[in-house]
Parts: structure tokens; C-alpha cells; sequence
């Protein structure tokens, strides 16, 4: 039982550090929430800033996972520690009956990740009101289907919107923080969406546009120069609908300073990172403390950013804010060296 | 043959003072209230039913405090036994001062020091059975009566938790001062009507004079100077205590009996200032009620700015902009206030003359001709944040055939509150001006609104020649005439009360009624008048979102209590607002209305409405 790992959450992060960790020798049960691995990534279809398959990066991952125990639909009800050894409960997922079982490790790696901003609740946008108006995430499944991107009216668009920090940098939504990868990802699917649909006029609202990684700002003029998308700067205010289904946006161009309204066939709110739902049930199982925006605070952002303070306890991923793939892959391979390390150290001190 | 001693000039001198200080005070109001108030007052005081509302109000409210004994029993019990109690001994001690002289006409302090002058002997057994034992009986029992409301107001200092108050209020040095006299007053009274029946062997009551005896047999040194130096004491007490009082929150008492006739002759807050704002800051008594109301205090820690602190402000014509803009106007404080008085004008009243001066441009908005209908819909630009509500209020009113013209679609209008709020009247007219040729142009019998804000202010500032109901008020007479028919969904569900639905429109009954009829509706610890504030008032300008936060995190504790599937409400500001924190889904009146309407297949609102558009 001295090397047996249990890691929460089978996203990116989490299958990554599984991958890593089998191949230091220990023995990795993988529980996932869901009913498959591959969290938000599994979604979706191409990945900024090159627009490669996100599906090339998953296989690449899920390659790594033959000797990993992976337990999906399972939720963890209770954890609790004595010396060294964590005991872990969890029950299954089922509307009609739950299953109780229980899992023992020596150490714990929290990969529980994000979840999107839930649209609806920036009800002025009207997401699930008025037909045209799609997350981000909705129009990576569309891309994903092959089948085109139309209105629900069947029509191709002749104008798209793009609104982002929906859901982020929000004061009235009660999400100070930036979620970081949607405006490049706003960046990358209006570039998508030109691509299918040359004639087609894509806008893209924003605040600012922190293209913070390379390549990003060299794809922000790509979009501009090679595919005419137009910027616009004002934080859209409400929208409604006309009867033939076409979406009216209220902004203001705040470079110009007017007041601006503008008619779109279809809108995209690139909804931001939210602190997933099941983390803080976890945290409090550990004493974990979580920041004033939700996310879990490691020991130290700079020193010992995959060290939760509670030996044996590591986190990975976005779980402690908002982050892309490459930074999750990197952040979950530093944790499951910690995690490794710290094995060694205590059976050592066990022997 | 009354008597005379020197030690009665303190007290003599102070009366003088405070009759002198109440004739100019009362004279300063009447003389600076408006035209048209003072023909109110002057025919008032001529009409017979406003006098006798107004002395059965001063019995009521004045001397048993029935407003804060509904309130706050204890709390009641207190302020009444100091107000009773007083009141009674002055009037029982003066008949009873007539036993010993039989003139009409007595210097004001022979019955309050009556026991320094008299202190016969009751010897005889068949004595007690006198009308002056009878008296004698009557004015210590009285005395006790009085005491026990003080030992309450010594507790309450020390422990106010057992009172059920959190909060106790923050009092100034003139208030300490005339405060301490105040307690001061009857324990005096106490020690010096003993010590002199003690002496004197006769002339206390079943109170005074067996602790007169005890005090004597244990206390060594002349009694006869120890109890002249009390007399002493208490009318110095009592003078210094009338001088302070214009001073001092007692200045409350007389106050409140003025505010209460101007209040029967129909005289009311002003837009600005007037003699009655000042007048309602003096009959404050500092209770401290309203800062136990307050979710600013008890939900978001914020101190200082509650109606107690605010009035007390503009009494001493210091207000802050800070107190002045740091409130959300959610009237949960004039609610519970036991005077009655109406915090939230006073405050608007501050934040107009802070206020006006600024400038806005309305030359944006053009006009042109609405078209006619029977009703016309005004959503709200909060509705417009919300879409769902109009969305739902416009399926209903294709459902029931109403000719209806949504005045404000394209959302550009607004109904004036929010300038109000700031204080910016000038401003809000010209808008309200627009909004209300737009309105008679549709020639419409009835406006109806989604927004509790609008629904208060089409109301008060609109003067409109039509109808006007909030939606929840609409949609149940719809049910009533059977133009819709709802079928229950059977969940279960809360209901808020929006402030300025409920309290400020005092819309009860018909959001209950209609929920009654389409879901389960389940009992929340805080309704209706006493409803909490969901923290998103347009009114709290200055405070940080965060604080903002606590009172809605608060409020939704409260609310979901007993775990509904929905919460309720029946304003856009309230459903954004508890939508921000809540788990449970919260919806408006409107939305569950709509959905019960049988036959929809809840496809998307916009769906249905269409093909609605289409049928009809
Ligand atoms: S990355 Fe861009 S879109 Fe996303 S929250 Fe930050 S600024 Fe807004
Ligand atoms: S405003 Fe009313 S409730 Fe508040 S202290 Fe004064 S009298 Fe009491
Ligand atoms: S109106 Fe509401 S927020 Fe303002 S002082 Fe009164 S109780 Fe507090």
C-alpha cells in the first residue's frame, strides 16, 4: 500500500500525472466524475493557436494510461487521513440506486479542474431564451459534428458575434478574474468561423484582448489582416431577439465612445473558468482554503504551487484558476514529480 | 398655604426653561410649514375626529408605546413604565396635593415635592382606609412602576442581547448627560421621600415609608440633613434634565406629540426640507430599533449610517454624504420604526440637495407616435436585463387576447427612479415628462409593469389619469376573469417580497393568491412587510459589490430555509440579483405563469411566442 496514488479528476491534468506516475511505479486509481475521461478538452475540436485537433493532444495523453485503474462515474463523498495513508469514499452516479465503495492511497493529487461559467446566469445575453445565442463550448460541439455552423433557423449567418469575459472580469456576476483563454479562443473561433463561411461578418466585443502566449498576438493580426474579422471594444450591455430570430446587441464602442446596436444571426459568449462544483466538498473533506474567487490556494504560487500544505495532498490543473492545455501539462507533470518524491520520502522513512 | 423652600428653584428654574424652549420650538414649526400645511393644520385641529385620532395616537403611542410593544415587549414595557409611570405621578400627585390646599391654581413644584412639605402621621387603624393613604399608596406604587422600567434601562445599557436587540445606539455627550439626570430623577425621588417619611415617622407609602424606617436604623449622621441635601439632589436632577433636554433625544418627547397632530391633519414629508423633516428628526427617540432592522448592519457589518444615526444628523444639520448615500432605501427601518418615521424620504431629501447641481442630456430621446392599445406594457429597463419576464409577460398577453403595446421594446426608456435615487429630480422630470405623453398618445385605460421600482414611481410621481398595477396585480385579475387559465405545476416554491412592491407598494396579497393557484407554496422565516432586502437596491450607491454580497448571501439563507425547488420573486432587480448566489433557480411571478398555461410545450420561451405570433 506504500506507493498506491488516488488522483480526483480525470482531465487533462489528471490523466497526464497518471501517465507520469505509473511510469515511476505506482500503483495510480484514476475516479472521474463523469462517465469518460478527457474532461473539458474531450469537447473540443481544434486548439488555439495553431487550430490543431484537440483530439491529437487527448490520444497523446490517454496513451500513457494502460497500467492507470480508471473509475468514472464515481463521486467522493469522504476523505479522511490516519499517519500516512488516506482512505477515500466515493458513490456511484446513478439516479435509481448509489454504490458505495471505498479506495486507500498513500497520497492524493486534486486534478478536479474547472467548469464553465453557467451562461443563463447573465440572463441580459438571453443563453436558452433566444435561440441564436451559443457558448463558446456549444460551437466547439458543432465544429466538432462536421455538420456547419447555422442559425436554429437552418440558415448560415451572415453576421456572427463573439462576446467575451462572459462571465469573467465581472463584478456584477460576482467573477473578478480574467479566465485567460477566451480571448484567444474568441480569436481562434472567429478565425474558424471565417474560414467556413468567407462572406460572412464575425465580430468579436471585448474589454481587452490579453493575447498573453506565443503566437497569440501574431494570430490576433492574423485575424484582422488575413480574415477581415473586426474588434470591437465595449462590454456588450443586453440583447433581444427579433422575430425572425436574428439577435440585437446593445454595446458601446468605447474607442469611439457611441452608444452601439447591431443585429447578428448568431451569438457566441465565450464563457470563462468557474471554480468546478464538487472542489470546495473536497476541500473542506481536506481543510483546504480556497481564495476569495473559489479557486484553491496552493502553499505558495511561486514555490510550491502543487503543494496543497497538507502532506501528501497535491493539486494539478485549473483547479487553482484558469489555465490553458500546454500550462495544464506542464503544472500536472511538476505535481506528479512532488507526488513521487514524496512517496520515496516517506516508505523510506516508513522502512 | 403652600410652602416654599429654596431647594425647589433648580427644578422651578428648569421648567421655566423647557416650557419657554417647547412655545418657541412649536412655534418655529408651525410658523415655517408651507401655506397649504398650515390651512391642513388649521382646519385640522378644528375637525373633532382628527383631534380625538390624534389624542387616542398620543394615549397610544406616547404613554403605552404600543407600536414598540408589539415590537419589542420588553422594550415596550420599558419605555412605557417610564412614560405611564411619570405621567401618572404628576397627574395623581397634583390631586393629591389638592387634599392639602384648595386653591385652583398651585406652584408647579408643591406636588412634585408634596412628601417635603406633608408627613402626617397615619395613626389610627381605620387610617389606612383614608383617601390620603389611598394616594399614598397609589404614588409609590407608581414610584416602583417607574423603577422597574429603569432597572430594565440599566440592564439594557449593560446587556442589550437580552432585550433581543444586537445593537444599542451610539449616544452623543448631551444625550450621556441627560440620560444620567434622567436615571438620576427617581431614585432621588426614592431616597428623599424615605428619609423624610423616616424621619418623620409618617407620611410615606407601603415603599417609602418602610424603607424611610430601615434607612434611618442603619444609616448614622442627622437624618434630617441627609434627606434635605436628597431633596436637593432631585430637583437639581430634574432642572438640569429639563435644561439638557432640547439638547438631548429627549427633546422626543414633546416632538412626537406635535408630529402626531401634523401627521392627523394630513401634513407629509416635502420633496426638500420642510419643518416637518425637522420636526420628525426631533421626535426620534433613539430607540435604536431600526439598526436591529438594518441588513446593512447585521448582514454586511456596515455601522453608522442606520435611520437613527442619519435623523440624528439632520437634527444637527450635519449630514454626511457618506450616511446620506450609504443606504439601499429598502424601508425595512421606517417599517419597524415605532415613531414613524420615514427615514427614506429624509435620506432622498439629503441626496436631492447633494444632488442637484449635476447635469444629464435627454436630447436622445425622440419621440414619436406609440400607437394606440388598451394596455400598454412598461417591462422596465431592469426587465430588459431579464428578458425572461417580458418574454413570458408578452406570451400571456397573446394568450389572453389583450391589445397591448410594449411601450418601452426597445428599452431605451426609463421610468426616473434611478436619477431619483441619486437625487437628480430635475433630471428624472424632464423624463418623466416624455414618459407620460408617450403614455396618454396610446389613449390606453391601464399601464401594467414588470418592475416594482416603476410600479412605485408611476404611482407617486406620475399623476396619470389611468390605471396603473404591478403584473403580479395583473395577471391575477386575468385569472380572475377567466382570460387565462392556469393549471398548477405543483412545485414548491418561496416567494420574496420586493421592497418597493411590498413595502413601498404595499402589494401583498395578489402575488400569494396567484402562486397559491399554480405551485406549492411554501412559508419564508421574514415576509411581507418584514421581508429582508435581496442587496441589489439600485438606492446603495457608494458600497462595494462585496458588501453588497454578504446582504444577498444573507437574504438567500433566510429564503431557502425550507428548501424550496424555486424561489420566487416579482421584480427583475430581485431575480439578477439572488440569481448572482443562489443554487435554488429563481424566477419571476411572471415566468410561472406562463409556464402554467396548459398545452405549452416548454420548448424556449421565444419558440412558443412565436408560434403564438403565428396563431393568433
Ligand atoms: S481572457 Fe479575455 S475574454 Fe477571457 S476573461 Fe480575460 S480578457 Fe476576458
Ligand atoms: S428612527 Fe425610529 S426606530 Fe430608529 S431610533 Fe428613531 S425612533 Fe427608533
Ligand atoms: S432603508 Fe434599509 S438599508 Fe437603509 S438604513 Fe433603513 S434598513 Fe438600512
Amino acid at each position: 500500500m506504500g506507493n498506491s496514488v488516488i488522483i480526483i479528476g480525470g482531465g487533462i491534468s489528471g490523466m497526464t500525472a497518471a501517465g507520469i506516475l505509473v511510469q515511476q511505479g505506482l500503483d495510480v486509481t484514476l475516479l472521474e466524475k463523469e462517465n469518460e475521461t478527457g474532461g473539458h478538452l474531450a469537447r473540443w475540436d481544434r486548439l488555439f493557436p495553431d487550430r490543431r485537433k484537440a483530439s491529437e493532444v487527448l490520444d497523446f495523453v490517454k496513451a500513457g494510461l494502460n497500467q492507470v485503474k480508471i473509475v468514472t462515474g464515481v463521486t467522493v463523498t469522504g476523505i479522511s487521513k490516519h499517519d500516512y495513508d488516506f482512505t477515500i469514499t466515493t458513490r456511484i452516479q446513478h439516479p435509481a440506486s448509489s454504490i458505495h465503495s471505498q479506495f486507500s492511497a498513500s497520497a492524493l493529487l486534486l486534478a478536479t479542474g474547472f467548469d464553465l461559467f453557467e451562461a443563463r446566469k447573465k440572463e441580459e445575453y438571453g443563453y436558452g431564451i433566444y435561440n441564436n445565442v451559443i457558448t463558446s463550448a456549444d460551437l466547439e460541439d458543432q465544429f466538432k459534428s462536421g455538420k456547419g455552423i447555422l442559425t436554429r433557423e437552418g440558415k448560415i449567418p451572415g453576421r456572427i458575434g463573439l462576446v467575451h469575459c462572459v462571465g469573467s472580469r465581472d463584478e456584477k456576476v460576482g467573477n473578478l478574474y480574467c479566465s485567460k483563454v477566451c480571448c484567444v479562443t474568441g480569436v481562434k473561433q472567429a478565425i474558424e468561423l471565417k474560414e467556413m463561411y468567407p462572406a460572412s461578418e464575425v465580430f468579436n466585443f471585448y474589454m481587452d484582448l490579453r493575447m498573453f502566449d506565443r503566437h497569440f498576438e501574431e494570430l490576433y493580426y492574423e485575424a484582422q489582416q488575413k480574415w477581415g474579422v473586426s474588434f470591437i471594444r465595449g462590454r456588450l450591455s443586453e440583447c433581444a431577439e427579433n422575430p425572425d430570430g436574428s439577435i440585437i446587441l446593445k454595446t458601446e464602442d468605447t474607442l469611439t465612445g457611441k452608444p452601439l446596436k447591431m443585429t447578428v444571426d448568431l451569438l457566441i459568449l465565450l464563457t470563462g473558468f468557474v471554480p468546478a462544483i464538487g472542489t470546495s466538498a473536497i476541500c473542506g473533506m481536506l481543510g483546504l482554503k480556497s481564495g476569495t474567487d473559489g479557486f484553491v490556494n496552493s502553499a505558495d504560487s511561486h514555490t510550491s504551487n502543487n503543494s496543497s500544505g497538507v502532506p501528501g495532498v497535491f493539486l494539478a490543473g485549473a483547479l487553482k484558476g484558469p489555465i490553458s492545455i500546454g500550462e495544464a501539462i506542464a503544472d500536472a507533470r511538476a505535481a506528479a514529480v512532488q507526488l513521487a518524491g514524496y512517496i520515496k520520502s516517506t516508505t523510506a522513512y516508513n522502512d | 398655604m403652600i410652602k416654599f423652600n429654596l431647594f425647589v428653584l433648580p427644578f422651578s428654574l428648569g421648567l421655566i426653561y423647557i416650557v419657554y424652549s417647547i412655545i418657541i420650538h412649536y412655534y418655529r414649526w408651525i410658523k415655517a410649514l408651507p401655506a397649504v400645511d398650515k390651512v391642513k393644520l388649521a382646519t385640522g385641529i378644528r375637525t373633532p375626529s382628527k383631534v380625538t385620532a390624534s389624542l387616542k395616537e398620543i394615549f397610544l403611542e406616547g404613554l403605552i408605546h404600543r407600536k414598540l410593544w408589539k415590537r419589542n415587549p420588553l422594550l415596550g414595557y420599558m419605555h412605557m413604565s417610564f412614560a405611564l409611570g411619570w405621567f401618572l405621578l404628576i397627574v395623581v400627585g397634583n390631586l393629591e396635593s389638592r387634599i392639602y390646599h384648595g386653591a385652583y391654581i398651585n406652584a408647579p413644584y408643591y406636588p412634585i415635592f408634596l412628601k417635603f412639605f406633608i408627613h402626617d402621621r397615619l395613626v389610627l387603624f381605620f387610617e389606612i382606609f383614608t383617601v390620603p393613604a389611598f394616594f399614598r399608596f397609589i404614588m409609590d406604587f407608581l414610584l416602583l412602576f417607574v423603577l422597574s422600567g429603569l432597572t430594565l434601562a440599566l440592564i439594557k445599557r449593560k446587556q442589550s442581547k437580552w432585550f433581543g436587540m444586537k445593537q444599542t445606539t451610539q449616544h452623543s455627550l448631551f444625550d450621556r448627560v441627560a440620560l444620567s439626570c434622567l436615571w438620576m430623577i427617581f431614585p432621588m425621588r426614592l431616597l428623599a421621600e424615605s428619609y423624610t417619611a423616616g424621619y418623620f415617622g409618617g407620611g410615606g407609602g407601603f415603599l417609602t415609608q418602610n424603607l424611610g424606617n430601615l434607612l434611618i436604623a442603619v444609616t448614622p449622621g442627622p437624618a434630617e440633613i441627609i434627606a434635605y441635601f436628597f431633596w436637593w439632589s432631585y430637583s437639581l436632577v430634574l432642572g438640569l434634565f429639563f435644561i439638557m433636554m432640547p439638547y438631548s433625544r429627549y427633546m422626543h418627547i414633546p416632538s412626537e406629540l406635535l408630529l402626531i397632530v401634523f401627521r392627523h391633519c394630513g401634513i407629509q414629508s416635502k420633496k426638500w426640507g420642510s419643518s416637518f423633516s425637522d420636526l420628525e428628526a426631533h421626535s426620534c427617540s433613539r430607540c435604536g430599533v431600526c439598526i436591529d432592522a438594518c441588513q446593512l448592519d447585521f448582514a454586511a457589518g456596515i455601522r453608522n449610517i442606520q435611520a437613527v444615526y442619519l435623523i440624528r444628523g439632520q437634527r444637527d444639520q450635519y449630514i454626511t454624504e457618506y450616511i446620506a448615500m450609504t443606504c439601499m432605501i429598502c424601508g425595512r427601518c421606517q417599517e419597524a420604526c415605532p415613531v414613524g418615521i420615514k427615514a427614506d424620504s429624509l435620506r432622498l431629501i439629503k441626496r436631492r440637495e447633494i444632488g442637484s447641481g449635476q447635469v444629464s442630456d435627454f436630447s436622445y430621446i425622440t419621440s414619436t407616435h406609440p400607437g394606440f392599445a388598451d394596455v400598454v406594457y412598461f417591462a422596465g429597463c431592469m426587465s430588459h436585463l431579464t428578458p425572461s419576464i417580458h418574454i413570458a409577460m408578452e406570451g400571456i398577453f397573446k394568450k389572453a387576447g389583450v391589445n397591448y403595446l410594449f411601450m418601452d421594446q426597445d428599452g431605451s426608456i426609463c421610468c426616473g427612479r434611478p436619477l431619483m435615487l441619486a437625487g437628480k429630480d430635475k433630471q428624472a422630470n424632464e423624463l418623466i415628462e416624455f414618459n407620460k405623453t408617450l403614455i396618454r398618445q396610446t389613449r390606453a385605460k391601464l399601464l401594467v409593469t414588470s418592475c416594482p421600482i416603476c410600479y412605485k414611481v408611476f404611482r407617486e410621481e406620475y399623476n396619470l389619469p389611468i390605471r396603473i398595477q404591478h403584473h403580479s396585480q395583473y395577471l391575477l385579475e386575468l385569472v380572475k376573469e377567466g382570460k387565462i387559465a392556469l393549471q398548477s405545476q405543483h412545485r414548491k416554491v418561496v416567494y420574496h417580497d420586493p421592497c418597493d412592491l411590498g413595502r413601498g407598494g404595499n402589494v401583498y396579497e395578489a402575488p400569494r393568491e396567484l402562486l397559491g393557484k399554480i405551485s406549492d407554496l411554501v412559508a419564508t422565516e421574514k415576509n411581507c412587510a418584514d421581508a429582508l432586502c435581496c442587496g441589489g437596491s439600485l438606492g446603495l450607491m457608494n458600497t462595494s459589490i462585496q458588501k453588497k454580497d454578504e446582504v444577498t448571501r444573507n437574504a438567500l439563507q433566510s429564503l431557502l430555509k425550507n428548501e424550496p425547488d424555486i424561489l420566487v420573486t416579482a421584480c427583475p432587480l430581485c431575480k439578477k440579483t439572488f440569481s448572482k448566489h443562489s443554487q435554488t433557480e429563481v424566477r419571476d411571478i411572471a415566468e410561472l405563469v406562463h409556464d402554467a398555461i396548459p398545452g405549452r410545450n416548454i420548448l424556449s420561451t421565444r419558440a412558443i411566442l412565436e408560434t403564438e405570433t403565428v396563431t393568433s
